[in-house]
């Protein structure tokens, strides 16, 4: 495992498992941005995924008008950013598997039986 | 900034380092160290780690390079801080502002290697509608571009589709040349750790 991958491991592990202010379960649907009950601000959640620079002082208003605290707020927007980027490298690589997989099914030794 | 804490937040002992920060360089402490710098162990003390090893760990593509790409998914991104900020940087490590405001504005025009210029494509692609497929992938290798290095190139892109979110939706504040001029020096010389 490469030196970055361990260490984007790492931060996801310890955004989604470790301590924080917001519960485990709020964190985990930032970060897939998924629809959960109140009070994730899922309005916020998905603008920080698909198009954060539409957020406005509103949005964060609005997150705070439903009972989160700027720590859980900072929180869950980490956890969206992140889950966000993820998927599109994810994405990406299981894009750049695919285009390599024939080249190296052609190179690749032959059964011995 | 749009939370209060990530602007007042801070230990006692980060405070401190602010005003020293703030008394040595003239600046204000940019925004985005204030976030690395709120509750470190949450995400900044590991996302360093993070963008040092993208940006500066072993790979075939220079500092420079990486330092562009970083700037150009940021422009993908509507992300005019990150942008200039990492401009800035390229600007510095390549030795030449031209060729890096070329390619920022113009990727099919300006002088750069084909196999960059290939793979920012595939990066502009990914940042703006979120996928790639292997056909994408096949252009990128055609044009010379190892394996290796389109992971390596991944890794950048992946640090800014984060970074440039959190800047976005937190609201940077956009300094003025001065202070991307001192960021660009510092982020050269020192890294992300």
């Amino acid at each position: 495992m490469s030196n970055f991958t361990q260490a984007r491991k790492a931060v996801v592990a310890r955004i989604l498992e470790g301590d924080g202010r917001a519960p485990h379960a709020l964190r985990r649907a930032a970060f897939d941005n998924a629809a959960l009950a109140e009070p994730l601000p899922a309005a916020l959640i998905d603008k920080v995924a698909r198009h954060a620079y539409k957020v406005t002082d509103e949005d964060i208003a609005a997150a705070k008008t439903s009972g989160l605290s700027e720590d859980q707020i900072f929180e869950l927007v980490v956890c969206a950013a992140i889950g966000q980027a993820t998927r599109q490298y994810d994405t990406a690589l299981a894009a750049l598997e695919a285009a390599t997989e024939k080249e190296r099914s052609e190179h690749a030794p032959s059964d011995p039986q | 900034m749009r939370l209060a804490i990530l602007n007042s937040g801070h230990s006692f002992g980060t405070k401190v380092l602010f005003a020293f920060i703030r008394m040595v360089s003239r600046l204000p402490v940019p925004d985005a160290v204030k976030l690395f710098r709120y509750r470190s162990d949450f995400y900044g003390m590991r996302w360093g780690v993070v963008a040092q090893q993208a940006m500066r760990g072993p790979s075939a593509w220079s500092v420079g390079d990486r330092e562009l790409m970083g700037a150009f998914v940021s422009k993908m991104n509507e992300c005019e801080c990150c942008m200039k900020t990492h401009a800035g940087v390229a600007a510095v490590a390549y030795q030449d502002q031209a060729k890096v405001s070329a390619a920022l504005s113009d990727l099919e025009t300006a002088a750069i290697e084909e196999p960059l210029r290939a793979t920012m494509r595939m990066l502009r692609k990914l940042t703006r509608q979120h996928a790639v497929d292997a056909d994408d992938m096949r252009a990128v290798l055609a044009a010379g571009v190892s394996r290796e290095q389109i992971e390596d190139a991944l890794a950048v892109c992946f640090t800014f589709n984060t970074v440039d979110r959190l800047s976005r939706t937190f609201d940077f504040f956009v300094p003025g040349p001065k202070a991307f001029e001192a960021g660009a020096k510092f982020l050269l010389a020192r890294g992300y750790r």
